[in-house]
């Protein structure tokens, strides 16, 4: 047999070694993103998250114009940094839905009279049962919602400056 | 004895758990009581990956999230499901990703496919060299021995 195939398996070893190692030095990807982008928002009721304010159905996401689902929780400190970026998609006219994810009342508005409350209403969600529908992995996490109540977009982690225009960006684009 | 007094206050003082005071989801760390249906969650939530502990199985993880995952998973098995209904659904929800067991998908065939093939070959291989020596024994030996 020709001498130069018993190379074959060496090459073949260093080349998954190299790959090995090369995928070492990559950052890890921790995002894991949701599937259920361009499907419909499941159906889902959610108590209200503090006092006078409303809890949150889908019946809420359909009609009128588009509107992002943000999922975060008072003892969440990206929220924190993400809450004036809220506030300023609040003012650009955006409705910005909220779900408070294992959280009491009396620390959700304890964060919201610090931070500013950009919401119309907030559901509350003890047992992640809208995050694990949505594909939902963390906290917070924003997504874009049409009118018809189907999920557009994701953005997995906290609001930015420049996450904002993006946001905004596809608002439209779910119009 | 002021200065004594806070330094042992100090030594003895507990970071505020504050971080997670809510009580866990009612089936996350409750076990279901018929045994058999329990038997299947524990199989299923072994094969169930983590989300944010991602090198674990939310058998495995203290995680809220993990238990809020159990408590789907034992909710929906006493609601009548059946441990692949609740993996396929949290497939649809996550993909692949959430599932440790293996699928045989459009990305993954090549994974069960190519050790099929390399047996196929080294049988190939096997049999065409045990041939050739037979041959030679034959050749050297006289076949009508």
């Amino acid at each position: 047999m020709n001498r130069a195939l018993y190379i074959i398996p060496l090459a073949l070893f260093l080349f998954f070694a190299g790959l090995a190692g090369y995928m070492l030095t990559q950052n890890k990807i921790q995002n894991v993103p949701s599937q259920m982008i361009e499907q419909p928002l499941p159906e889902f009721t959610l108590a209200p998250a503090l006092e006078g304010m409303p809890g949150v159905s889908k019946s809420d996401f359909v009609g009128g114009k588009p509107r992002l689902l943000n999922i975060w929780a008072s003892w969440c400190l990206p929220c924190i940094a993400e809450a004036p970026h809220l506030e300023r998609l609040k003012e650009e006219g955006v409705e910005i839905i909220g779900v408070a994810v294992r959280d009491r009342p009396e620390a959700v508005q304890d964060f919201l009279a610090r931070y500013g409350n950009p919401y119309t209403r907030i559901g509350s969600d003890d047992i992640s049962s809208l995050m694990l529908e949505v594909g939902a992995s963390g906290v917070p996490e924003t997504y874009v919602i049409d009118a018809q109540g189907n999920i557009r977009y994701q953005h997995i982690g906290d609001v930015r400056e420049e996450t904002v225009d993006l946001l905004l960006e596809k608002l439209e684009e779910a119009q | 004895m002021r200065g004594l007094l806070l330094a042992f206050l100090a030594l003895i003082a507990v970071p505020l758990a504050a971080q997670d005071t809510m009580p866990p989801a009612p089936y996350a760390y409750t076990q279901l009581d018929d045994p058999a249906l329990e038997a299947q969650a524990v199989e299923l939530m072994e094969t169930l990956r983590c989300l944010k502990c991602q090198s674990q199985s939310i058998h495995d993880s203290d995680a809220p999230m993990a238990g809020d995952m159990r408590h789907q998973v034992r909710t929906r098995l006493l609601a009548g499901e059946s441990p692949e209904q609740i993996r396929s659904w949290l497939i649809q929800r996550y993909g692949d990703y959430v599932s440790y067991q293996p699928e045989v998908s459009s990305t993954t065939w090549p994974l069960f496919a190519i050790p099929l093939l390399l047996l196929l070959v080294v049988a190939a291989i096997l049999l065409r060299r045990l041939g050739k020596r037979r041959a030679e024994d034959d050749a050297e030996t006289g076949v009508d021995a």
